[in-house]
């Protein structure tokens, strides 16, 4: 039970919890009380003197009393503030009057303008007339990348940016310029903003000093922009997002509060990779033999190929749950693989080992109040930024311990990093190469995959004698081990974080008994994440098939004639050979995709897939949570879910069992049927036939504009809306909007609160849980009861070759994920193809930074430049793009000039 | 009995009054220049278009008969791609007018807009542009707002200072 003390608010008694800030428990009570500074995960700083209230002494009436920041003032029991005082008043709308005297007359200009914080609480505190005829200060702005607009005039200095950006995402190259009035927020020139978080900046900056450059060449106001709640489909982390729609195209994509997953934050590949669903490559009608033709002529072509033989199906990890199980209950179960290359799907098994045992897994809110860490392989700022972002939190853990030993309360955020500037939880970084995360690991080391995994496992020894011990371990590792399992002995709530990113299944195996070490070691809190390369690789590890590798050699044996690939890239997956030969060999190759890939440029007949912002379905993320993403509107042209394809598919070819498929729900419902692990994903969202006061919700704003001429040059007769057989929500205005399940929420919005921060009223208490509790539903729950027994499958050291290289996986935030870099500004800052090499092997070879180099790598030869400095230990090479045979041997040799 | 004859007298009367039926269309009424009509696009006193595509004409719309797409010059400057008004849903309320932040969007005296069919009532940015600043003259927002456009730097908008420089903030 929480403790809580008795304050009162302008005369009314109230009960808020203990050790509160003021603002908070206002915030949360739903008092409306204006702030800039104060953030949920900022805390408080005390900077813009605007959520000042009155706090009456003693017993006395409101004169005796005196202004105070609500933020920086604890609540007390027997405390009496007032909100509403005059004076309290006045104070705040005097501050309101500062703030605004340098503010340009630019609000028709500026993107920010109808979900403005400043303007939200400019209104709120009724500042409506400029009193001040003086100049206003300038600034120039600064070009920071493809995702941010820089309008430094707009500017109020609450300081938020810098401690999002530098004290929060640990980003270096932002910062605070200033002497008396002329403060300034950028760059130290012109530049691209390295932090792979930037783009929250937009959501941060209360006004319109950093706004979302790419929604900018698309623009429409928030009243305008019709809602969904959706899902990020760009790394397993499966964060919440709301999606932006207008016209038939996808506008931006925000984030979605989730407390348990990514809750204010998201990394600029999910907020800005959308931009793919409207890029050249986009398929957009259905394709036989290249040619464009009617949905129904495609699928009687289907039905014909489909009454002539075997079909194999590739499912994908970048599809629903639904369009996954629509396909392998098309071909049968017999017949469905798991688009995983083999050696994934491997390292998923191994992933699916740890999940069943005694540990559970880390949602990222408890990734983030972790107090040792241990992460093994994982390059985690570029596969899983924003777990890397909670990480960079837990490492501050211990200094609020420690604050907390001096009474300074955890959201008092200057003073605690004040008074711990030293303290530090131990995180402990072992991969290939360096990683923007070492800048706050106690230890980081760089080691070849096979001694991550010895490290594991000698972790895992050192925690636990059971485990198997690690023969001829060299001291520096065997002192690392000693330090990490002290380390992680010692926390009470550790976290091992691993993953199938350096392609090791060792290193995973490693993972695996160092939980179940803590585990026996009587470590309730000891917890695990595994990242995972793609948005639904849980759900399809969870769903089970047979591996890429059989269904491509079943093909190449002649065993089956069709090939359904769902929503895969095969090149991506499988040498290209392997593909080539599969595909040659296959009489019928139907492949289902949002945008053209290799392997649709071999099929015969192509179907146009919906995105995520234009379909509707069920993805189960890193930590085993099943979440339901929404559609926001309805594609152009035949465009349609693969879901809704493959059951059209079935109905053609004359299966019965398709027809009854009428929405989504049948299909979840089918799925938790025929798959016992996933019976509970039909929790994960309200069904359709779900009504608020007998109405849907409205995706768009009541204020949406333009009805009745937006479409008017094609027909001055509004056409019906379309209707939604698969969600509880509707596609107009017309609907509820208001309280509602979370797992539905199309936008926030309250009177009065405009901007992002509107997500207020719709939480229990403000940064806390989301009122009708989280979304989604976790399918992995650990079993105490499991008769888990450690691995020992310890490799041999790792060892160097000579004139060879042992090519390992590099993996980059902007460009490994595959549909993210087709979005105009994600590709922006895609780097060019390299080869990462140990310092001295570089040197050997002559190679400088950016030098041309050659790979020859299983019989193929790749051009690329050469990076050096990431600290790859010798003999071993990092790779981006990263090929699906890796880790390989391969040699490396200096390129011409030319090349 | 007398109340009719009264009537009558009083009817009788009203052939000696001054008539007040104008005789449209041979003549035209006199209307105010505030009078709701027609609605235009004007240009500022620079000839360039006021328009700065911020929606809120189409948001204060009752009947949601506007319609628009912003876009940017490279210098900048916002302009609507697009925009449309549904003349045949608008009800000439002038609340887009009370709306328009840079007085571009007026309602002018002419109400003269009779088609036989709807579609001609869909009037698009060629149709509504007109070459002058219309009702109000002198007003140029660019002139006062903030933002840098094509001959009007950053300091340069009314009562500016000229930009700080950042470098002359280092210690």
């Amino acid at each position: 039970m929480e403790m809580t003390v008795q304050i009162s608010i302008d005369g009314r008694a109230v009960t808020v919890a203990a050790g509160d800030n003021l603002l908070r428990a206002c915030l949360s009570l739903g008092y409306d009380l204006p702030y800039f500074c104060w953030h949920p995960a900022l805390g408080s700083v005390g900077a813009c003197r605007q959520c000042a209230v009155k706090q009456i002494h003693g017993d006395g009436d409101r004169r005796s009393g005196r202004i105070v920041m609500a933020c920086m003032t604890p609540v007390a029991e027997g405390m009496r503030i007032a909100i509403a005082d005059p004076e309290a008043r006045a104070f705040r709308a005097g501050v309101i009057e500062w703030l605004m005297t340098n503010h340009p007359h630019d609000c028709p200009v500026c993107p920010e303008g109808g979900e403005c914080h400043l303007q939200d609480m400019t209104v709120m505190t009724g500042h409506v007339r400029r009193r001040y005829r003086f100049t206003k200060r300038t600034f120039r702005n600064q070009y920071l990348g493809p995702f941010l607009q820089h309008e430094m005039n707009r500017c109020i200095a609450c300081y938020r940016c810098v401690r999002f950006y530098r004290d929060y995402a640990g980003g270096r190259d932002f910062d605070v310029f200033a002497t008396h009035r002329d403060v300034y927020f950028g760059r130290h020139a012109d530049g691209v903003l390295d932090s792979e978080f930037a783009g929250n900046l937009a959501e941060i900056c209360p006004t319109g000093v950093f706004t979302d450059k790419p929604l900018e060449t698309d623009y429409a106001r928030k009243w305008d922009l019709r809602g969904a709640p959706s899902l990020c489909v760009h790394c397993g982390l499966g964060c919440n997002t709301t999606v932006n729609a207008r016209a038939g195209r996808l506008r931006r994509v925000l984030n979605r509060y989730h407390p348990a997953v990514n809750g204010y934050f998201l990394c600029d590949r999910g907020r800005f990779g959308h931009g793919f669903t409207t890029s050249g490559q986009r398929l957009r009608a259905p394709l036989l033999r290249g040619r464009p033709v009617p949905p129904d002529q495609a699928l009687a072509r289907i039905s014909d190929i489909l009454a002539q033989g075997t079909a194999i199906g590739i499912g994908s990890p970048r599809a629903s749950l639904e369009a996954n199980f629509a396909l392998r209950h098309l071909v049968g179960p017999a017949n469905f693989h798991l688009g995983l290359p083999a050696a994934e799907a491997r390292q998923m098994a191994a992933i699916r080992r740890i999940t069943a045992g005694p540990v559970t897994i880390a949602p990222i809110s408890e990734a983030e109040r972790a107090d040792a860490v241990l992460v093994l392989g994982e390059d985690l700022p570029n596969t899983a930024p924003r777990l890397a972002l909670a990480l960079r939190q837990a490492v501050r853990e211990g200094s609020f311990v420690f604050a907390e030993t001096l009474g300074i309360p955890r959201w008092h955020e200057a003073a605690v990093r004040t008074a711990a500037q030293p303290v530090r939880s131990p995180l402990i970084v072992a991969t290939p190469a360096a990683t923007r995360l070492d800048d706050v690991a106690a230890r980081a080391a760089r080691l070849a995959p096979d001694d991550i995994a010895r490290l594991g496992f000698a972790i895992a020894h050192a925690l636990d004698g059971g485990a198997p011990a690690v023969p001829g371990l060299p001291a520096d590792l065997a002192a690392l081990a000693e330090d990490a399992a002290r380390a992680l002995a010692e926390a009470h709530r550790p976290l091992v974080v691993t993953g199938t990113g350096c392609a090791s299944s060792a290193v995973i195996e490693a993972a695996a008994n160092i939980t179940l070490a803590l585990h026996r070691r009587g470590r309730p809190g000891a917890r695990f994440h595994p990242v995972v390369p793609a948005c639904n690789s849980q759900g399809l590890a969870l769903m089970g098939g047979r591996s890429l590798d059989d269904a491509l050699a079943a093909l190449a044996a002649g065993t089956a004639e069709t090939l359904i690939a769902l929503e895969t890239d095969l090149y991506r997956c499988a040498a290209a050979a392997d593909v080539d030969t599969a595909l040659a060999a296959a009489r019928h190759v139907i492949v289902l995709d949002q945008v053209r890939t290799p392997t649709t440029d071999r099929a015969d007949i192509i179907l146009p897939a919906a995105a995520f912002a234009e379909a509707d379905g069920t993805l189960v993320s890193n930590e085993g949570r099943a979440q339901r993403f929404v559609q926001a509107f309805v594609p152009a042209g035949a465009i349609r879910e693969s879901w809704r394809w493959l059951r059209d598919a079935g109905i053609a070819a004359g299966r019965p069992d398709f027809a009854g498929w009428t929405g989504l729900d049948e299909v979840t419902a089918a799925c938790a049927h025929h798959l016992p692990d996933m019976a509970a994903i039909v929790g994960a969202a309200p069904p359709a036939s779900f009504r608020i006061a007998g109405a849907r919700i409205a995706r768009e704003p009541s204020r949406t504009s333009g009805r009745t001429a937006l479409a008017a040059e094609i027909s001055v007769h509004e056409a019906k809306p379309p209707d939604d057989p698969d969600t509880p929500l509707a596609f107009t205005m017309e609907g509820y909007y208001g309280p509602m399940p979370p797992a539905l929420l199309p936008y926030a919005w309250a009177p009065g609160w405009n901007s992002v921060q509107a997500i207020n009223k719709f939480q229990q208490e403000v940064g806390g849980d989301l009122l009708g509790g989280p979304p989604g539903c976790r399918l992995i729950e650990p079993r105490p009861d499991a008769t888990a027994s450690y691995g020992g499958g310890v490799p041999a050291a790792f060892a160097a070759r000579a004139g060879q290289w042992l090519i390992v996986p590099m993996h980059e935030v902007f460009g490994s994920d595959e549909l993210s870099r087709l979005a105009p500004a994600v590709a922006e800052r895609v780097p060019a193809p390299y080869l990462a090499l140990a310092d001295g092997d570089a040197a050997r070879l002559g190679l400088g930074e950016g030098d041309a180099v050659i790979l020859e790598l299983a019989g193929a030869s790749l051009s690329l430049t050469a990076r050096i400095g990431l600290g790859l230990p010798g003999g071993l090479a990092g790779l981006f793009p990263a090929l699906p045979a890796l880790p390989a041997w391969g040699i490396v040799a200096k390129g011409s000039a030319l090349a | 009995m007398f109340s009719q004859l009264r009537t009558l007298w009083t009817v009788f009367l009203h052939l000696f009054h001054r008539r007040v039926t104008v005789q449209y269309p041979e003549q035209k009424p006199d209307l105010p220049p505030r009078y709701r009509g027609r609605i235009i696009l004007s240009r500022d006193p620079d000839g360039e278009e006021r328009c700065v595509a911020c929606y809120l004409c189409a948001v204060a719309c009752p009947v949601d008969c506007i319609a628009l797409q912003k876009a940017e010059r490279p210098d900048g400057r916002w302009y609507p791609a697009f925009f449309r008004i549904n003349f045949s849903r608008c009800i000439f309320c002038g609340y887009c007018e009370e709306a328009c932040p840079t007085d571009a969007i007026q309602l002018t005296p002419d109400f003269e807009m009779s088609e036989y069919l709807r579609p001609n009532l869909v009037y698009e940015k060629r149709d509504l542009l007109i070459s002058g600043p219309g009702k109000y003259p002198g007003y140029n927002f660019y002139r006062i707002a903030g933002l840098a456009i094509a001959g009007k730097d950053k300091g340069e908008a009314a009562a500016e200072e000229p930009p700080v420089d950042v470098r002359g903030l280092l210690p």
